[in-house]
């Protein structure tokens, strides 16, 4: 009873504290983790040839993600650390095939077109890398914010190939015409190589940003130091 | 060409539908463990044997699966398979050769969460393939896998020589390099006739 009640402010807690606020969006941006940490990648690479795909992988791995992450919270100190992985695993294929049914119950089309990848979400290393690095070891508070954030992270990631692949690859936008009707499709966009470069192409733009923010910063300590 | 000839199958595993660069499955090690030649032939046979050993068993299991009629029991019955068989090739590494133990790192319990091994075991039973289908279907994936591993090992070995702008050092490079080679893979698809 009185480990309970623990849990129960210790959860409170969390949520009125500023730093939890941090663990929501550390997720989106500073540890992405398609742009960041380049986990996930096949997902990420396979069903970006249209934004609505994206959109659908995004939100269906954002639900298992949140779902495992919470439950992996609550029953950490209940797994044995031996078999924990393999424990991780069940929980994970559990709320994938809850998803998966889900999916086919909203629409068929969509399930159709994501194919054998929604089961493979499984497999995500995101969704294991979240348990073992974080759930495991923090509040249930604190790994809802942690799921929501990096699942959010991910969708975004995911929209923002999905976009680019589906503008160029098909001259669209989810399913709308973007170009005049003499718009001639890049198809290498949608075939496996385009997925490729989009994502370097993305992540060069990054790296250049992020190189250019360090220059700024050195300057401005140089006219600090002068 | 006969689309369910084992020829056929094992071609069309390895080279047409290559797993990494046509299916996109298996990418984390596929960035991960190229680094170099060595390493990467020898996970290639590591995922290979797993894959062997899980595409028959995930026979099994369908069929048992069915007769009891719970498919939805499928993908957690998979998993469980795909993750003991890499405990066994884990320890099984661990105690022939402690130095490709640590050569491969992280990455040799991450098998478990290698999107081929269970991408195929999940393909394998849409496409109805038999036990000795599936075997070689399994065999193709894996030679198919090795092949995409080795061929980015060695070119990024000659990439460390090479110049490299410094926005583009790391994924995105590497990354680029998977394009191209997937494009030249793409050059296969004549193959099925």
């Amino acid at each position: 009873m009185e480990r309970k009640s623990d849990k129960k402010t210790g959860f409170f807690a969390t949520l009125q504290q500023s730093p939890s606020t941090d663990e929501f969006i550390k997720g989106l941006w500073r540890e992405n983790a398609v742009f960041v940490q380049v986990l996930g990648m096949c997902p990420t690479l396979a069903v970006t040839n249209s934004a609505t795909n994206a959109i659908a992988m995004g939100l269906a791995t954002t639900f298992v993600l949140l779902m495992s992450n919470m439950l992996v919270s609550s029953l950490r100190n209940f797994i044995p650390k031996q078999v924990r992985i393999a424990t991780y695993i069940l929980i994970i294929a559990t709320f994938v095939t809850v998803a998966d049914y889900v999916i086919q119950a909203i629409s068929l089309d969509v399930h159709k077109s994501l194919g054998a990848f929604i089961a493979l979400i499984v497999v995500n290393c995101l969704i294991l890398g979240r348990a073992e690095a974080f759930a495991s070891k923090n509040t249930i508070g604190k790994s809802f914010l942690d799921g929501l954030g990096m699942g959010l992270g991910f969708t975004f990631a995911l929209l923002c190939l999905g976009v680019v692949r589906e503008i160029l690859g098909s001259g669209t936008l989810f399913g709308i015409p973007f170009f005049p009707a003499n718009f001639q499709e890049w198809v290498i966009m949608i075939l496996p190589g385009g997925g490729f470069f989009t994502l370097a192409a993305w992540l060069l733009i990054f790296n250049w940003a992020k190189q250019r923010k360090k220059k700024v910063v050195q300057l401005d300590n140089k006219e600090i130091a002068a | 060409m006969n689309a369910d000839s084992l020829w056929y199958i094992f071609i069309n595993a390895s080279l047409i539908n290559n797993f990494v660069l046509a299916y996109f499955l298996g990418i984390c090690p596929f960035l991960g463990v190229s680094g170099k030649l060595e390493t990467a032939s020898r996970m290639g046979g590591a995922v290979t044997f797993v894959m062997l050993i899980s595409s028959m068993s995930a026979y099994g299991i369908h069929a048992l699966l069915v007769a009891i009629d719970a498919p939805f029991l499928q993908l957690i019955s998979y998993i469980v398979v795909i993750a003991s068989t890499v405990q066994l090739v884990e320890m099984f590494i661990k105690k022939i050769s402690p130095a490709l133990f640590r050569a491969l790192g992280i990455f040799l319990p991450l098998i478990t969460t290698n999107c081929a091994i269970l991408g195929l075991a999940l393909f394998q039973t849409s496409k109805g393939y038999g036990f000795v289908q599936s075997f070689v279907y399994a065999l193709g994936a894996g030679l198919g896998f090795t092949l995409a591993l080795v061929l980015m090992a060695g070119l990024r070995e000659q990439l460390d020589l090479a110049d490299v702008p410094n926005v583009a050092k790391g994924t995105a490079i590497t990354l680029l390099i998977a394009g191209i080679l997937s494009l030249t893979f793409m050059g296969f698809a004549g193959l099925g006739g």
